[in-house]
């Protein structure tokens, strides 16, 4: 899909000029008539229908034939993604045609009938194929690839850090200390996880939990240990354990570094990480011996919003409607979670009740639905 | 994306069934009655118009399935919430019609792009597709007391909360609701498609507060469908209002001009009640007894005092002994209109079995719905009458309640679910 340029006050005009609307009515049915043998699309609406002849075109100037067989003012659109008004044609006067010429690049759109000029219309896909314009290096999308990696990098020493820390505790037989470094430590593993997750074998190596490993593989990672400090209430034997975690970690942290994600891998990546909450974090099911649950969320949220950022300045010029509902919709998130703050940390996930949750729940997916667009409009060709 | 063309409404076995458009729903009494079925009925397969003076999934010929959904409203943001029913209306009417609930639909979207439809609907019909909307009284005061979307004064006096009965065992999680969605379809696979469609839809902006899964209608809504059976094996719905007494719609079914607000006038308001059966201890009680207890006979259906499903009852029969043939405590005698200062409903409910309940029993029973035209003078007397008295109490239990407000049709695509409450 091709979005349209950004459409200001002014620009508004520039659209105009691409329409040129008949300025004699017709009548609606002598108009259908010649309509179709001059290539023109004929679109027959009503006050509940509007049937468009063909759903596809080439690229280049479209002439629609809208005849008003209704008994309510009718108007036309064709809209490209984010709503972004192609060209319209308003006023079709029961009885009459109008038509509606509109330049479209190849890409993907919609039509709309508006019987009684109100709501969202009837609409319908459209389809524009034709060759589209080589796939420029878009300078947003280059720049947001970079930012991200930085982001990461400045995840990734503190994870070192964290980690390292976390293991010497647990080593030196401090349960206590090792708790308390725990979620700490995770958090900057959470927050780049989908970095994490593109290393395949590392990642349950870190990552799995009890039940998640075929017979006759040995469980190593955070939550080998998160049983033993918790459950089990002893780390004397875990020093082998401790060493492997932090070797692992060391291995995926190399790696990230010389890594570089595309546009499109960061959106998944954003939106891969509110799926992870939603399956993973509400249930409690991630920590479910120390119900630290609490802070990997919030990390997984972070880490989100640190690809959204990185991609922020493409997404500002490519839907600015979007940017506003997802900065709406984070905050909503951030809100809902600020609610179980406890101290320097969060509550515990078995101190939250069910309403808690389905709250939580509630908001993570109305940031995840938007969030899943952002895909698509990465990759559309501007 | 069309799913599969669109099949025309000529209703399988029924002769001479005209085509109709849009809003071609009798709503005068004069009409004639004999063509509202016909107009109403869809083959298995076909389509049910979604524009009309009445909403359609009310007085239409019951389906076989059932996706009822419970709504909470999560966003304070009136502006947020018309938007979103717009966007369900679309989806409603493209989905009743047999199409993808977005314009773009399951697989004709970008493949970066997660599809605007779900899917699992492809290839199947419109199945007779209906979806009614209703308004809970919390959309209007929320359980606070807040009136969020400043609508409060529009409630409606008839959408009263309903009283607490005797034996309720009202569970609240499954009971209530600001929004409620009644989807009913031939294929159980396109009801829940269209249920799933809104509920993704609806995302940050409602949340599903509850569902439920029905089969096997458990009421005839029209002279052209026989009486089916509930999950104690009896008829239900015998004495059900039929789509084709416009005169006695008019009377209990349809809110007219000056019961309450304008804007329900046409509409009809929606009693939901789970009714969990004991199935097991029933199976074990004998025929005469679980005759006694219905008042009606198991085979044909008709009251103990006839002979056939529809024969009167007579209820001043007695017995060699002086006893009431149709026993004072039978379901009969405590639900009938004669009992009950001649109120009636249009029972619309389906059997549900929610799998088993852990102790080798069936979580087994009938998801009563009953449209009405004001609950508090219908359902409320004959459900206190039943709550005390009913010899079928022993083997039942209400789980589960609420009410909706279903405003009337939506003529045309101007209009949009809500739109006389926000605008």
């Amino acid at each position: 899909m091709r979005p349209a340029r950004l459409i200001t006050a002014g620009a508004a005009a520039t659209a105009a000029a691409l329409l040129l609307t008949a300025c004699g009515d017709k009548d609606a049915d002598t108009q259908a008539g010649s309509a179709a043998a001059s290539g023109k699309i004929t679109v027959a609406a009503s006050d509940t229908e509007c049937k468009v002849e063909r759903t596809s075109s080439n690229a280049g100037t479209v002439t629609f034939s809208i005849a008003n067989k209704g008994t309510k003012i009718n108007e036309f659109y064709v809209y490209a993604a984010g709503d972004r008004i192609m060209g319209e044609v308003e006023n079709i006067a029961p009885g009459l045609s109008r038509d509606l010429i509109v330049e479209l690049p190849a890409g993907t759109y919609e039509t709309a009938c508006k019987p009684g000029m109100i709501g969202k219309g009837i609409r319908g896909a459209f389809q524009v194929e034709g060759s589209a314009a080589p796939l420029t290096e878009d300078a947003k999308l280059a720049q947001a690839t970079k930012d991200y990696q930085r982001y990461v990098k400045s995840q990734t020493s503190a994870l070192i850090e964290q980690t390292t820390a976390f293991v010497t505790a647990v080593k030196a037989g401090d349960v206590a200390k090792a708790k308390s470094l725990f979620p700490i430590a995770r958090t900057y593993w959470e927050r780049i996880e989908p970095v994490a997750e593109s290393f395949g074998d590392l990642d349950p190596k870190i990552d799995a939990r009890d039940g998640d490993l075929e017979p006759g593989q040995e469980w190593t990672g955070f939550h080998k240990l998160e049983k033993d400090l918790w459950v089990t209430k002893d780390v004397s034997k875990d020093g082998p354990i401790a060493d492997q975690l932090l070797k692992d970690v060391q291995t995926i942290v190399t790696k990230a570094e010389t890594v570089t994600f595309s546009p499109v891998e960061l959106a998944n990546g954003a939106k891969g990480l509110l799926d992870e909450v939603a399956t993973g974090k509400i249930t409690g099911e991630e920590d479910r011996y120390s119900h630290t649950d609490l802070w990997d969320f919030a990390a997984n949220i972070e880490g989100s919003q640190g690809a959204i950022q990185a991609l922020r300045p493409a997404l500002e010029e490519r839907d600015p409607a979007l940017v506003k509902t997802l900065d709406a919709n984070f905050a909503k998130v951030e809100a809902s979670l600020e609610k179980h703050r406890a101290g320097d940390g969060w509550k515990l996930h078995n101190q939250l009740t069910q309403a808690d949750l389905k709250e939580l729940s509630d908001t993570i997916n109305a940031l995840a639905e938007p969030i899943s667009k952002v895909a698509a409009l990465v990759a559309a060709k501007k | 994306m069309e799913r599969r063309k669109v099949l025309g409404l000529a209703g399988a076995g029924v002769a001479g069934a005209a085509a109709v458009g849009a809003g071609a729903l009798a709503l005068s009494r004069n009409d004639a009655t004999t063509s509202v079925a016909t107009e109403l009925v869809s083959d298995a397969g076909g389509a049910i118009p979604f524009y009309g003076a009445r909403q359609a999934g009310i007085i239409t010929p019951a389906q076989d399935r059932l996706h009822f959904c419970a709504f909470d409203v999560i966003t304070d943001d009136k502006a947020a919430l018309v938007d979103m029913l717009q966007d369900w209306t679309a989806a409603a009417a493209r989905m009743t019609q047999g199409r993808d609930a977005g314009t773009f639909g399951a697989v004709g979207g970008s493949l970066e792009a997660p599809p605007d439809d779900t899917g699992e609907a492809l290839g199947l019909p419109a199945s007779g597709l209906t979806l009614t909307i209703g308004f809970g009284p919390t959309l209007f005061r929320d359980a606070r007391g807040k009136d969020r979307f400043g609508i409060a004064a529009k409630r409606p006096a008839a959408l009263a909360d309903l009283p607490k009965f005797p034996r309720d065992v009202l569970e609240d999680a499954i009971s209530g609701g600001d929004i409620g969605v009644q989807a009913c379809a031939h294929d159980p696979q396109v009801a829940v498609h269209a249920i799933r469609n809104l509920a993704r839809i609806g995302m940050g902006k409602v949340s599903v507060r509850w569902s439920q899964l029905g089969f096997g209608r458990t009421s005839s809504t029209s002279t052209s469908q026989a009486t089916p059976r509930n999950l104690f094996g009896f008829k239900d719905g015998t004495r059900n209002l039929k789509a084709e007494e416009p005169a006695l719609l008019d009377e209990h079914l349809w809110v007219q001009p000056g019961d309450g607000p304008e804007w329900m006038t046409g509409g009809s308001y929606l009693v939901t009640r789970k009714v969990r059966m004991l199935v097991e201890t029933w199976d074990r009680s004998p025929l005469a007894e679980q005759q006694t207890i219905i008042g009606r006979d198991k085979g044909e259906g008709a009251p103990l005092t006839g002979k056939l499903e529809h024969d009167e009852p007579d209820f001043a029969a007695q017995d060699g002994e002086g006893q009431p043939v149709i026993p004072m405590d039978s379901h009969l005698r405590l639900a009938h209109p004669d009992q009950n200062g001649g109120a009636r409903m249009l029972r619309r409910g389906y059997n549900f079995v929610d799998g088993s309940d852990g102790l080798g029993r069936l979580n087994a029973g009938l998801f009563f719905m009953a449209y009405q035209r004001n609950p508090h003078k219908q359902f409320v007397p004959v459900q206190n009458s039943l709550a005390k008295l009913d010899a079928l109490n022993e083997y039942i239990r209400h789980v589960s309640s609420a009410v909706f407000a279903c405003p009337p049709g939506l003529p045309a695509a101007d209009d949009y679910w809500g739109r006389s409450l926000f605008a």
